[in-house]
């Protein structure tokens, strides 16, 4: 599969958390011919399963690449002008001058505004604009509008992936489409690839407003070993060097407490072996992702984070590189195929099993 | 549809040629004369059928608001200033044109998660902000965007029912009315019809173009501000979509003369065409150096209500279109001598 027309189908489709529908069903469709079984949890995750070649009971190995994205709800209706708040960490910087969807009785174009700077005090010109001063004009009557809003309809980014020079990417919902893409990739290579464990592909839910679908996915599947892929934060001016990643240079491997050491080499010497570029990143706590959520499920799994560098974060035009989905991709594929059925005896802590 | 070709159009104070390619296809087999001036301004001529007829400027500026490459940053990102008035609020997410190759750029942030506190309230300034399209060194991005490199918004023209979506309606909406002028019948004067160049950075093109006609009197076509959106005092919206073209009385470049708009009134209330004033005292138009040209020029300003202008998406009724353009056709034909006087 070609990665950039990929990307684009998948950032265009609309899957607000708690709302993943459409994208639910494009993953869906874009999985199907690379795995063996496929279903829905109550929370709405997609589990996929590759089966292993190993004798059973094969153990299990766990992917997570969350398909929700941060969006829009209605609040209110305001002489036929919608109020609004954010699903997940929607961005209030960058919401002026954007184009959307209300999803209302029928999908409606619309506008994020506010009253224009001229006829504002100083003070409030100076400012980024509060929520409670944002609405999405639809350009239709009040009566209309009253007739097919609600409060509570979603309200998604319209926005049209674009390509820019060296095959980097711009759109929304990079995060977290960009690796389902990897993911996709990985399955992909694996078609006619012999690999003794059994391998889980999951599109998770709701990691924008708090991991949960990582949650009941990883009780359901009750992994061995888990992989969560998420984008993190892509180098350019005004981000301190610490902080961020160079496009272009490959994926992140998280490196501290929510991540198994064992794990974490294991991934490190595949790249190394298959020549594919990638960076270290510290993490020291928290690493915001489904990683967090998967490693204290049930009894706890060994995890780790493979990360996609991606620039402006949360904004409707996260860049990365096409470049660093198809290095992830392959990543994940070399470390499946290569990972024998007694990986887990090997996964010590000071030399005593990890089971 | 006119409004749709001319708001897509890209033409950035300056670097007005994209806009002006689309005026001159759609106004050149209407018109006697048609010559593009030492600025860039297009002038059209439609000869009248009176005797010595009166000389009638009319104008829209083709001009939108964008930015300009002012440097290249180590990285390949690109640094920029403002072309015309540009909101900075506005800026971050938006998608760009760059150059005439129309290279896509982005302007983002610094993610919201790595800020300090109180740091997600700053807006930041337009030379703190960098534009992306993707090139990975200093040099590359010197090759694809030199100094002095047009960037424009991208936003498309849509329909959403009885309103329009797009950018630059602020003044693609003049320029669309005054080609429907042109499309139309003759009148008795001699009709100038002018789309301006550089409007939004000092109504300069007006200025020339006005000495170089020496109208009898003039008419400026604009996208106004239409501010009819929720607010937490009540005043008085500037213009309101749904009412009407919208006088100007007086605006902040301006006092419009009291008989050209005692024209446009009487010609709007014998014929029931909606209309509305502007709240005075706001913006500035071309009228601004039109009037003052030579030994003064009687103008006046009618503009299609906007809301959202200077922002990369705007919009307008497409009924205030139809009637400003059905306001002005009326009220031209019956402009005489008598008139003036």
């Amino acid at each position: 599969m070609e990665v950039i027309p990929l990307l684009k189908q998948l950032t265009e489709a609309d899957g607000i958390a708690g709302y993943e529908g459409p994208i639910r069903e494009l993953v869906r469709q874009t999985w199907q011919p690379f795995v063996d079984e496929m279903r829905e949890d109550k929370l709405g995750n997609l589990i996929a399963l590759r089966r292993g070649t190993g004798p059973e009971p094969r153990p299990k190995l766990m992917l997570a690449a969350h398909m929700d994205e941060i969006g829009l709800m209605v609040t209110g209706l305001e002489k036929g002008f919608l109020r609004i708040t954010r699903v997940g960490g929607t961005d209030r910087r960058v919401l002026l001058g954007l184009e959307v969807i209300v999803h209302g009785q029928q999908d409606m174009p619309g506008i994020v505004a506010t009253r224009p700077p001229h006829v504002l005090p100083e003070a409030e010109r100076k400012a980024s604009v509060p929520w409670d001063k944002l609405f999405v004009d639809v350009g239709l009557p009040a009566e209309e509008v009253e007739r097919l809003v609600t409060v509570g309809d979603l309200i998604s980014i319209r926005r049209e992936t674009v390509e820019l020079k060296n095959r980097r990417v711009a759109g929304k919902a990079m995060d977290d489409r960009a690796c389902v893409a990897a993911v996709t990739l990985a399955l992909e290579q694996l078609a006619g690839v012999r690999h003794a464990w059994d391998v889980y592909a999951v599109a998770t839910v709701q990691e924008e407003t708090g991991l949960k679908g990582a949650m009941t996915s990883a009780y359901g599947v009750a992994p061995d070993l888990a992989v969560a892929l998420d984008v993190t934060f892509g180098k350019h001016p005004g981000v301190p060097d610490v902080d961020a990643w160079p496009l272009g240079e490959g994926p992140t491997l998280g490196t501290g407490p929510n991540f198994h050491p064992g794990l974490v080499k294991r991934l490190k010497e595949v790249a190394e072996a298959h020549e594919i570029p990638c960076h270290m990143e510290a993490v020291p706590g928290r690493s915001g992702t489904d990683a967090w959520a998967i490693q204290v499920t049930r009894e706890g799994v060994p995890t780790a984070l493979v990360a996609i560098p991606l620039r402006y974060m949360h904004q409707p035009v996260e860049t990365l590189a096409a470049q660093d989905v198809e290095r992830a991709g392959r990543l994940l594929a070399a470390f499946i195929a290569g990972l024998e059925a007694d990986f887990l005896d090997r996964l010590t802590w000071d030399g005593t099993a990890a089971r | 549809m006119i409004l749709k070709e001319l708001a897509e159009a890209i033409g950035v104070s300056g670097d007005e040629g994209g806009a002006r390619a689309v005026v001159l296809g759609a106004v050149r087999e209407h018109v006697d004369e048609v010559k593009v001036d030492a600025l860039g301004n297009v002038l059209a001529l439609k000869r009248g059928t009176g005797e010595q007829p009166l000389r009638v400027m009319v104008a829209a500026h083709m001009d939108e608001i964008g930015l300009m490459v002012t440097g290249h940053d180590g990285d390949g990102f690109l640094r920029v200033a403002a072309v015309g008035g540009i909101d900075a609020r506005l800026l971050p997410g938006s998608f760009l044109q760059v150059g005439p190759e129309r290279i896509p750029g982005v302007i983002g942030l610094k993610p919201v998660h790595l800020l300090r506190e109180k740091e997600d309230q700053e807006v930041s300034k337009i030379e703190d902000l960098v534009v992306d399209v993707g090139a990975s060194s200093k040099d590359e991005a010197k090759k694809l965007a030199p100094l002095g490199t047009y960037a424009a918004f991208t936003t498309p023209f849509r329909e959403l029912g009885p309103t329009v979506s797009g950018k630059a309606f602020d003044d693609r909406a003049g320029c669309a009315v005054l080609v429907e002028l042109v499309r139309g019948e003759r009148f008795g004067f001699d009709l100038h019809a002018v789309f301006t160049v550089q409007e939004e950075v000092g109504l300069r093109g007006a200025q020339v173009a006005a000495y170089a006609i020496e109208p009898h009197c003039a008419f400026v076509l604009e996208g106004t501000i239409a501010d009819d959106t929720p607010k937490d005092k009540d005043v008085s919206p500037t213009t309101e979509l749904g009412k009407g073209p919208a006088i100007t009385v007086m605006d902040r470049s301006f006092i419009a003369d009291r008989r050209l708009v005692r024209l446009l009134t009487d010609t709007a209330q014998a014929l029931g065409i909606p209309y509305q004033f502007k709240q005075p005292g706001i913006g500035g138009t071309d009228a601004g150096t039109i009037h003052l040209t030579r030994e003064g020029v009687p103008s006046a300003t009618v503009a299609v209500p906007c809301r959202y202008i200077h922002s990369p998406v705007t919009m307008l009724s497409l009924d205030d279109f139809n009637n400003t353009v059905r306001l002005m056709r009326e009220s031209l034909s019956r402009l005489t001598r008598e008139t003036l006087s």
